[in-house]
């Protein structure tokens, strides 16, 4: 449906005439000119969702590592019920 | 790349991959909604790693599969007018309009050119006074924002020369329609997690307890969409039917309120038709009154016949999950990307095209196993 | 369009589309039911980058291509080495040392003259490099708004230095594939200065000439059973073509395949995918298993083949297929096929 791609905010402008939230993103060695109006409280070095040129959410670091935090429980999950062959 | 690779790494699939295999006893038949879902679904192999008891059905979040044929009439008439400069995501150009897509106008001398955001026509609009610039603003809620925002600045810069050819959808509708239809047999749903980035997940809760379905909000990489299913199958294996989020580092329940509150501003929910499916009671959204000056359909007056849909596409029986592209009898003869008769057989995505360019029919599962299987 | 309701083979579109120069199914359509019933000879009918004639007891590779890339300079390269390098590379493939060029010239009334200079001078600049010098050439102008400031079409002539045919012919099962660097880098760098997609980084053509690295495995004695420069359509169309060819399946492993990180950057924000974007310095190589770490040795000392990697190998089709197949095994152990691409692979949103 639609392809959001996480980048890094590098540097981040407000334009005068419409007061509007600019951000160059960079996407693994790649720099786009991003609006920024949507995460307003985004600030230098987060990372952004980014969709047809606009940031929608800011990418929670400590949930990104939740999943990786829960494969590891399957391993000691497995242990306790398999001690034998573990 | 970060965000991106970690939810790719071969070991992690694997070990969420068995985690599926041990939980799950009973065969099961779950929807992924979006597109982009389905994609890598399909462009990673990923239903080999799970158990044949799992059923992974393609669902309509695929705005190029679902953008009715009349509208895209409509892009290719307003694509010819002269003075028009036609702007479109790449994904809209080989659509099969009724009797032609918009890069069969391109060939004819229409000014079609490809943008990657609303922002690009916006510009195009500014620096081309004397012509029309018109962006076919296809898509669901992930894309309403950027368009809502578009519009509001062309608006405050007062420029008279950009509009929209709006074709907006919303998921939650079309869950409901995939859920009502009386052969239905999906018993859990993958949602669209890019969309409720801007939604939240509210909507679903309705959804999940009227039909008994869990719903899992979740993410596009294969490790995502393996704990979406893992999160589907202990629901369904406890007979649970709840809503829960897999998507955490993104969506937040709530969504993103600023989004929510231009879209309203400037678009107002209304009855759309989807392509293959049928007319469904507030799945769409159109311009307010207020910026009606931007709406490409008001501004352009122009006569166009009914729509023909071939008669031999089932797209709709597709979208819906109730038929696989391989049950068409088109499928790869007479409807090819070359020259495809339905929308799924166009986007990259449309679940046709995935098993096309993808795997090609059931029965070709001795080519992943090749005779000599040297796995270096 | 007509609806498709009868089962007769599908008939040649009524109108030429963008899509056919794509370098994919639509092209090789063009090829199928166009050219190759009007001029049927075997030299064409190899389907090669280049044809080969014997004149007087020498073995000779001919190649013509023609440039329309928009816009005329980008980064890391002008039309003027894709011209150049592009018939040369042609060449190479064939296992032939490049002897001479020609160079036909169709310029568009009122292009800049400095532009012109600076397209020349780099097609004087690779044509040194690659050691074959431009012997001919034409020039005509077309009026403004006929052309896109320059065309150019550039033929090649060169000696058969390899001993044993090289081509699809020649693969067989149990040959690997290696290709001789990271892919993707052309397209993207084309694509970054496209209206409407700007994007910023190191992006740069990998515009190069190939001779220098065929010519070190040639003289090693290395047998090459088939070569391929992966230009239009990139590395799924060029082993499409050859899997097709040669009645063969071809396998590659996407974790071997080598992408920048600037490329993967460009392709996730833009929807594409690396196997299908375009190269200019980049080509294919099938040679049996057993000369696959000799020839990698080779190929890795020579500049333009530093990053050459074995991505795959070549399997017997089995049952009862006839036609060739390319398949991937993805980074997460799952498979796919790698289908011929139809038309231009567009940046998508969703």
């Amino acid at each position: 449906m639609c392809l959001a791609v996480p980048g890094k905010i590098v540097s981040i402008q407000v334009e005068e005439y419409l007061g509007l939230r600019r951000g160059q993103i960079d996407f693994g060695g790649i720099r786009k000119e991003v609006c920024l109006d949507y995460t307003p409280e985004a600030l230098v070095g987060d990372f952004v969702m980014v969709h047809v040129g606009f940031a929608l959410s800011i990418v929670n670091e400590v949930e990104a590592h939740r999943v990786f935090a829960a494969l590891r429980e399957f391993d000691l999950l497995e242990d306790l019920e398999t001690p034998g062959a573990g | 790349m970060r965000y991106l690779d970690e939810y790719r790494d071969y070991d992690s699939v694997q070990r969420m991959a068995q985690e599926i295999r041990r939980v799950s006893n009973r065969p099961w038949t779950l929807m992924e909604v979006c597109g982009g879902q389905t994609h890598t679904i399909v462009k990673s192999g990923l239903q080999e790693l799970l158990p044949a008891s799992i059923t992974l059905v393609h669902g309509p979040g695929c705005p190029v599969c679902v953008t009715p044929i009349s509208m895209i009439d409509r892009a290719v008439a307003t694509a010819l007018l002269p003075e028009v400069i036609l702007c479109s995501f790449g994904d809209m150009l080989r659509v099969p309009g009724s009797t032609q897509s918009l890069l069969d106008a391109k060939s004819l001398g229409a000014d079609v050119r490809i943008v990657y955001s609303p922002l690009d026509a916006l510009k195009l609009a500014r620096s081309n006074p004397q012509r029309e610039v018109v962006f076919f603003a296809v898509g669901f809620e992930t894309t309403a924002p950027a368009n809502a925002m578009t519009v509001w600045q062309a608006c405050r810069e007062k420029l008279s020369n950009l509009s929209m050819l709006v074709s907006h959808v919303l998921v939650p509708p079309a869950m409901e329609a995939v859920l009502s239809s009386p052969q239905c047999q999906v018993q859990g749903f993958l949602a669209a997690g890019h969309a409720c980035m801007v939604t939240g997940y509210e909507e679903y809760f309705s959804i999940s307890r009227r039909f008994r379905v869990p719903i899992v909000v979740t993410g596009f990489e294969p490790l995502d969409l393996l704990e979406g299913v893992l999160m589907l199958v202990r629901q369904l294996e406890h007979g649970c039917a709840e809503v829960a989020n897999q998507y955490t580092r993104a969506v937040a329940r709530e969504g993103n309120r600023a989004a929510q509150e231009r879209v309203s501003e400037v678009f107002e929910v209304t009855d759309r038709a989807w392509r293959g499916i049928g007319e469904i009671a507030g799945s769409g959204l159109r311009l307010r009154e207020t910026y009606r000056s931007f709406d490409a359909e008001a501004k352009f007056d122009l006569q166009l016949e009914d729509p023909t849909e071939s008669p031999e596409c089932i797209a709709g029986l597709v979208l819906q999950g109730l038929r696989r592209p391989y049950d068409c009898p088109a499928f790869g003869t007479r409807c090819t990307p070359d020259a495809p008769l339905g929308a799924p057989m166009v986007s990259s995505e449309g679940a046709c095209a995935a098993y096309f360019h993808f795997g090609r029919s059931k029965d070709d599962a001795d080519l992943y196993m090749p005779v000599a299987a040297a796995n270096p | 369009m007509p609806t498709f309701t009868c089962p007769l083979p599908l008939p040649t579109r009524e109108r030429i589309l963008l899509a056919h120069g794509g370098g994919g199914r639509l092209t090789n359509q063009l090829l199928e039911e166009i050219f190759l019933p009007a001029f049927a000879n075997t030299a064409l009918e190899a389907r090669h980058d280049g044809a080969l004639l014997s004149v007087g007891g020498a073995r000779l590779a001919m190649t013509t291509d023609s440039y329309v890339v928009q816009p005329l300079v980008f980064p890391g390269g002008t039309i003027g080495d894709l011209a150049v390098n592009g018939t040369v590379n042609d060449l190479a493939m064939c296992g032939a040392r490049p002897m001479a060029l020609s160079a036909g010239f169709i310029l568009e009334e009122g292009l800049a003259m400095d532009t012109l200079r600076q397209v020349v001078f780099s097609m004087r600049d690779a044509a040194m490099m690659a050691h074959v010098p431009i012997v001919t050439g034409d020039t005509k102008v077309v009026d403004k708004g006929k052309g896109d400031g320059i065309f150019i079409n550039t033929s090649g002539i060169g000696v058969v230095v390899a001993p044993g045919p090289i081509g699809p012919q020649s693969v067989r099962a149990g040959d690997v594939v290696l290709v001789s660097g990271d892919l993707g880098a052309h397209g993207i760098a084309i694509l970054s200065v496209r209206e409407g997609l700007q994007f910023e980084g190191p992006m740069l053509s990998d515009t190069a000439c190939l001779w220098p690295a065929v010519e070190a495995l040639l003289s090693a004695g290395i047998e090459i059973h088939c070569l391929r420069d992966l230009t239009r359509g990139g590395l799924s169309s060029a082993l499409n073509e050859i899997a097709s060819a040669a009645g063969l399946h071809i396998m590659v492993q996407e974790a071997l395949i080598p992408v920048s990180a600037v490329v993967r950057g460009a392709c996730e924000l833009l929807g594409l995918d690396p196997l299908y974007v375009a190269n200019e310095g980049r080509f294919a190589v099938f040679i049996a298993e057993k000369d696959a770490d000799r020839a990698l040795t080779i190929l890795r000392a020579q500049s333009v083949s530093a990053g050459a990697v074995q991505v795959g190998m070549v399997h017997e089709r089995k049952s009862d297929r006839s036609s060739g197949i390319v398949t991937l095994r993805s980074r997460i152990g799952g498979h796919r096929v790698l289908d011929m691409m139809s038309g231009e692979q567009l940046p998508r949103i969703c």
